[in-house]
């Protein structure tokens, strides 16, 4: 064994094992000083978060205290107990696992270590599963939803008594999202199991590193933190953006203007990985592709509604280096390493740092080249995204979410859990549970209203106690009232909520899939989407152009359709709104003549023409325009807060507005902007302040206006259906029935109703409301911006629309406002009956 | 002609709906009305779904029999019909009246005082309900019409049934609206389910598959406050 010398702020001598330094010394490479950092501070009993850029070397830094450790361990004598797993490796993907087993078995083969490997996944079969519980590997790589069912098992405990170590990749992907609250007290568990547990944390950069080291230890004693290691550096990349010699289009996210120039950057380099936001842009852009493609370039496509086996080709083929390009969505942003990526193109803007940072980190997987990337903005307030991006050295600031409380229902579904596994204590899970991070703040009385829940519904009505899922018995013990309730359990455990999807199949044309079974399977199609089509209409998927046969239980049947005339497929997920950080920027930028130099000439133009109409916003006011359009008056504001604080502004303005008589039909909102259309003239209102603009915009409106909005709104609806799910009030999936996803919504939402009406504090609503405020309202990022807008108001009375307007207005009529119109909608259809067939018709 | 005095200035002529020479009120609450008759009728109750699935483990609120005893109170008390059929499936499973709370049952038996009562046997419940006063029928003729739980395959005029759920689709300016609905064609009408934890099932799902006369199907969808009467060909099946 070779010694190396202590390192200056460390006590403990690092051991690094005799094949070990051979190995390194046969690659001719030395161990990096963040990876013997990290050996000592873990051979030394501490808990460590490493943060890292791409190609730092972090997984093979993540295992060495495991391989080492292994390494030097006595060989187990013939007759003595098997061992249970040594470590433990989390990452929020499958696909990543499933890649870190080659990592990792290559240096192990190599360096001829005596350790076992193993996957455990979704995928993988009943019978290894089965052998995993006997036979344990020593290192066992798996995903939250996994840990979440091997702790509720009954041989948990023993299960992972040898466990030593519990690797977590990707951990600031991990942590900001329910799963990340299901693996925090996953982890408590473990901890209660085995004392003495470290975790070593692998991370991009994040905004706040404490909150990661918090999250990675027990907070028992409140605030205590695993060590940090952080790798700075790594070649800058190297950015620009496209400077199209076509016209940048006003709106829009397709970027096909930029379809040749794209092509030819293809051209130049060996592997281009193409991003793209959204799935239907990823499909977009590999038809305008293949449409230019002349040289038949293999070009190939990859996101996560594509079926699983052409998903696994594309992914082969990628790592054969067998292709030029891949139009992408975030299915492959994390740190999955294939091929010789050498160039990353991001169509449409970056909405955020750690994104951009974590794909161009794609290209060139060695932290000492410099990465290549070029941005296509898709229209022209992009355009000012991207640039503002790259000025204000982007990549290097961080915008990671703020980590949030951890949610009810994923307790919920937690505490089931636990019984499932053993008889506990509330006592002591009560403890337990307040040592994961997102659940240190966790009251005693909401606990105790948890178990409650889990038990019996929770309701103010006692009804259900005959039926209870956990009873607490004589001995203080709370237990699984029959062996059933874990067998639901299983079938439900994790975080994921699918939206409802259907299969897509291919038939021949014309046959509504009556007679054949038809021909494979594409992927899977969100059935809003399917909902809106009719017989003989066509969409592009899977790089195809379909037609739309007709749905038959939960498959949908579509026949080939070679044409230009593609509905694009309409997804509900995938869109990032714009980070508070970039949006900042962007008002800066707005805001000095002299930055728009660096843009192209047409956007600067654009700029100017705005000046000399209307005004550009200084970098901490609200421009609000209105002027008439046709028969309407429109008011257009442009806060910058993102798609989704708009779009609850919006809601909420428009209730405003209607409450003082300008009669409001209807508004859209974008990253950048919002616009609100109405009958009355809302400039001349304003002027006579009446309301005043500083009245309308007062922050009070976020107080009874959004509790009462909130109340009837869809959003609340989704979002209490994933809790719903989640907390385990309702099934996924129950033993020998697949429910379809259409029943289960339709169920939440009455729940939704009768339990809002009868019992408006139910827990469960409680965390509904929590999760909507931070997630799919942004509300905290409107309440900032109103309160920093405050006699900030900037209004422009126009005689017509202004140049800065023009990409939002160009937008509506594009975005169905959801929800919220429908009886307008019957009453357009049962208007045109009584208009084709006279009024009497209907009667007789 | 006699309207309830309560509801007569409400009901415009406009309003009515023929089925095989009756005429009858869609209420967008759900329950069909017929003046004349000073008859109303409500489909699947199915009052005790809630506690139902809670025997299986599924802990849904217990306020679904609560819930639908009020709306149907209100409709009631707006109306005052002498007769009032429940066309079948009014609880959830055989069980559901001996498991009604007692404030619940107490609230039901008022609303059943005074009235003539019918409970139309369902599949969800084809024994009448224990302890409950009225009169427990396999089906009901009332002058032209016939009231029954499952829509008959051999086609009756005159035939008012439930069973099915009916709801409705439409599809305008590329967004999709769904509703409960009233299914009619003149001759025959399916009405919506009531109860307040019942899913629904498109009209032009196989399950209806021949008992309309299809050029003159009507949906009669529920909005908030009033009825969309949607022709048939304007559906969307899903």
């Amino acid at each position: 064994m070779t010694e190396l010398p202590r390192l200056a702020d460390q006590n403990a001598a690092v051991v690094l094992p005799e094949p070990f330094v051979k190995w390194f010394g046969e690659k001719g490479w030395s161990p990096r000083a963040h990876q013997i950092e990290l050996l000592a501070k873990a051979q030394a009993g501490q808990s460590v978060l490493l943060i890292a850029p791409t190609g730092a070397g972090k997984t093979l830094a993540g295992f060495l205290p495991s391989l080492t450790e292994l390494a030097v361990r006595p060989r187990r004598k013939p007759g003595q107990a098997r061992r249970g797993i040594h470590t433990l490796y989390i990452s929020p993907l499958k696909a990543l696992a499933v890649d870190i087993e080659r990592n990792l078995g290559k240096p192990v083969e190599e360096i001829g270590l005596p350790v076992t490997i193993e996957t455990r996944t979704g995928d993988t079969p009943a019978h290894k599963r089965q052998r995993q519980k006997l036979a344990p590997p020593d290192i066992l790589l798996t995903t939250p939803e996994q840990l979440a069912l091997l702790i509720a098992a009954g041989d948990a405990r023993r299960f992972f008594e040898d466990l030593r170590y519990v690797v977590l990749d990707e951990l600031h992907s991990l942590v900001t999202s329910k799963r990340g609250h299901l693996l925090a007290l996953g982890l408590a568990r473990l901890r209660s199991f085995v004392p003495g547990l470290q975790t070593i944390g692998l991370s991009a950069t994040v905004a706040e590193p404490d909150e990661l080291r918090r999250w990675l230890v027990s907070q028992n004693p409140p605030g205590d933190m695993a060590e940090l290691i952080t790798v700075t550096g790594g070649a800058k990349p190297e950015i620009s953006i496209l400077d199209s010699e076509e016209r940048v289009p006003w709106a829009g996210h397709s970027a096909r203007y930029a379809t040749p120039e794209i092509y030819r950057e293809i051209k130049r380099h060996k592997t281009t990985l193409l991003f793209v936001n959204t799935r239907s842009q990823a499909e977009l852009l590999f038809q305008e592709l293949w449409r230019v493609n002349e040289d038949t370039l293999p070009i190939a496509l990859h996101h996560g509604s594509l079926d699983v086996a052409q998903r696994r080709r594309v992914e082969k083929a990628m790592g054969d280096n067998a292709l030029r390009a891949i139009v992408a969505t975030s299915t492959l942003d994390l740190g999955i390493d294939w091929g010789d990526v050498d160039l990353v193109v991001h169509v449409g803007a970056p909405k955020g740092a750690s994104r951009l940072a974590q794909r161009i980190g794609r290209a060139n997987h060695r932290m000492d080249e410099p990465s290549k990337a070029i941005l296509i903005p898709a229209n022209r307030f992009e355009v000012l995204e991207c640039r503002a991006a790259l000025d204000a050295n982007y990549l290097g600031a961080q915008d990671t979410p703020p980590l949030v409380n951890g949610g009810l229902d994923v307790l919920a579904q937690h505490v089931l859990g636990c019984a499932c596994g053993a008889p506990f204590r509330a006592d002591d899970l009560y403890e337990e549970v307040r040592t994961a991070a997102p659940y240190a703040g966790l009251d005693r009385p909401t606990f105790d209203r948890v178990i409650d829940f889990v038990a019996t519904g929770g309701y103010a009505l006692k009804n259900y106690e005959r039926y209870a899922r956990i009873r607490l018995n004589k001995d203080g013990m709370w237990r699984v009232s029959n062996p059933r309730v874990a067998q639901q359990y299983r079938l439900n455990v994790g975080t994921i909520i699918e939206v409802p999807a259907l299969n897509v199949r291919y038939v021949k044309a014309g046959s509504k899939g009556a007679a054949s079974h038809g021909g494979r399977v594409l992927g899977k199609i969100e059935e809003a989407f399917l909902e809106t089509l009719t017989h003989g209409d066509t969409f592009m998927f899977a790089g195809k152009v379909l037609r739309f046969e007709g749905i038959r239980e939960n498959e949908c049947f579509v026949s080939n359709a070679p044409g230009s005339d593609a509905k694009v497929p309409y997804y509900g997920g995938g869109k990032f709104p714009l980070s508070t950080y970039l949006a900042e920027q962007v008002r800066i930028m707005l805001d000095d003549p002299q930055r728009w130099k660096k843009l192209p000439e047409q956007v600067a133009d654009w700029l100017r023409f705005q000046s000399d109409k209307s005004m550009l916003p200084k970098r901490d006011d609200l421009l609000i325009e209105t002027f008439p359009r046709g028969n309407r008056h429109y008011l257009v504001a442009y806060p910058f807060e993102g798609r989704l604080a708009h779009q609850t502004l919006g809601m909420l303005l428009t209730r405003r507005l209607d409450r003082a008589g300008a009669r409001p039909l209807g508004f859209v909102a974008t990253d950048y902007a919002l616009a609100i259309w109405s009958l009355g003239d809302m400039g001349a209102m304003f002027k006579a302040r009446k309301p005043s603009l500083g009245a309308l915009f007062d922050q009070d409106m976020l107080g009874d206006d959004l509790e009462a909005w909130l109340a009837d709104s869809w959003l609340l609806k989704r979002t209490f259906r994933n809790c719903a799910l989640i907390s385990g009030l309702i099934e996924k999936r129950h033993p020998g029935q697949e429910k379809s996803g259409r029943q289960v919504t339709v169920s939440t939402d009455l729940i939704y109703d009768v339990l809002r009406s009868h019992e408006p504090d139910h827990i469960l609503l409680q965390a509904t409301r929590a999760d909507a405020a931070t997630g799919l309202l942004d509300v905290s990022r409107l309440a900032d911006m109103l309160s920093r807008i405050q006699g900030r108001i900037m209004h422009k009375a126009l005689e017509q629309i202004s140049p800065l307007a023009v990409p939002i207005m160009l937008e509506i009529g594009k975005m169905p406002v959801n929800g919220e119109a429908d009886e307008t909608l019957l009453m357009d259809a049962a208007t045109l009956v009584e208009e084709a067939m006279g009024p009497g018709m209907v009667d007789e | 002609m006699t309207f309830s005095l309560a509801r007569a200035s409400l009901i415009a002529e406009a309003d009515l709906v023929g089925i095989a020479g009756a005429r009858a009120v869609c209420d967008p609450r759900g329950v069909l009305y017929f003046p004349e008759l000073k008859l109303l009728t409500v489909s699947d109750l199915h009052l005790e779904k809630g506690s139902s699935l809670a025997r299986r483990g599924t802990l849904i609120p217990p306020y679904d029999t609560g819930a639908t005893l009020l709306r149907l109170q209100a409709v009631i008390s707006d109306y005052q019909p002498s007769i009032i059929i429940s066309l079948g499936d009014s609880f959830h499973d055989g069980g559901g009246a001996k498991r009604m709370h007692s404030s619940f049952r107490e609230r039901l038996e008022a609303l059943m005082a005074g009235r003539d009562w019918f409970w139309v046997a369902g599949n969800h419940d084809p024994e009448a309900p224990a302890d409950l006063p009225g009169e427990t029928v396999r089906e009901l003729a009332i002058g032209s019409l016939l009231f029954r739980h499952e829509p008959s395959k051999v086609r009756v005029e005159g035939e008012i049934s439930g069973h099915l759920h009916p709801c409705a689709r439409i599809v305008q300016q590329g967004r999709s609206v769904r509703r409960r609905c009233f299914a009619g064609d003149g001759g025959r009408m399916i009405m919506p389910a009531f109860g307040a934890y019942t899913g629904s099932l498109n009209v032009l799902d196989r399950a209806y598959a021949g008992l309309f006369r299809l050029e003159s199907l009507m949906a009669y969808m529920l909005g908030t406050d009033r009825i969309f009467a949607i022709s048939g060909s304007m559906l969307r099946p899903g």
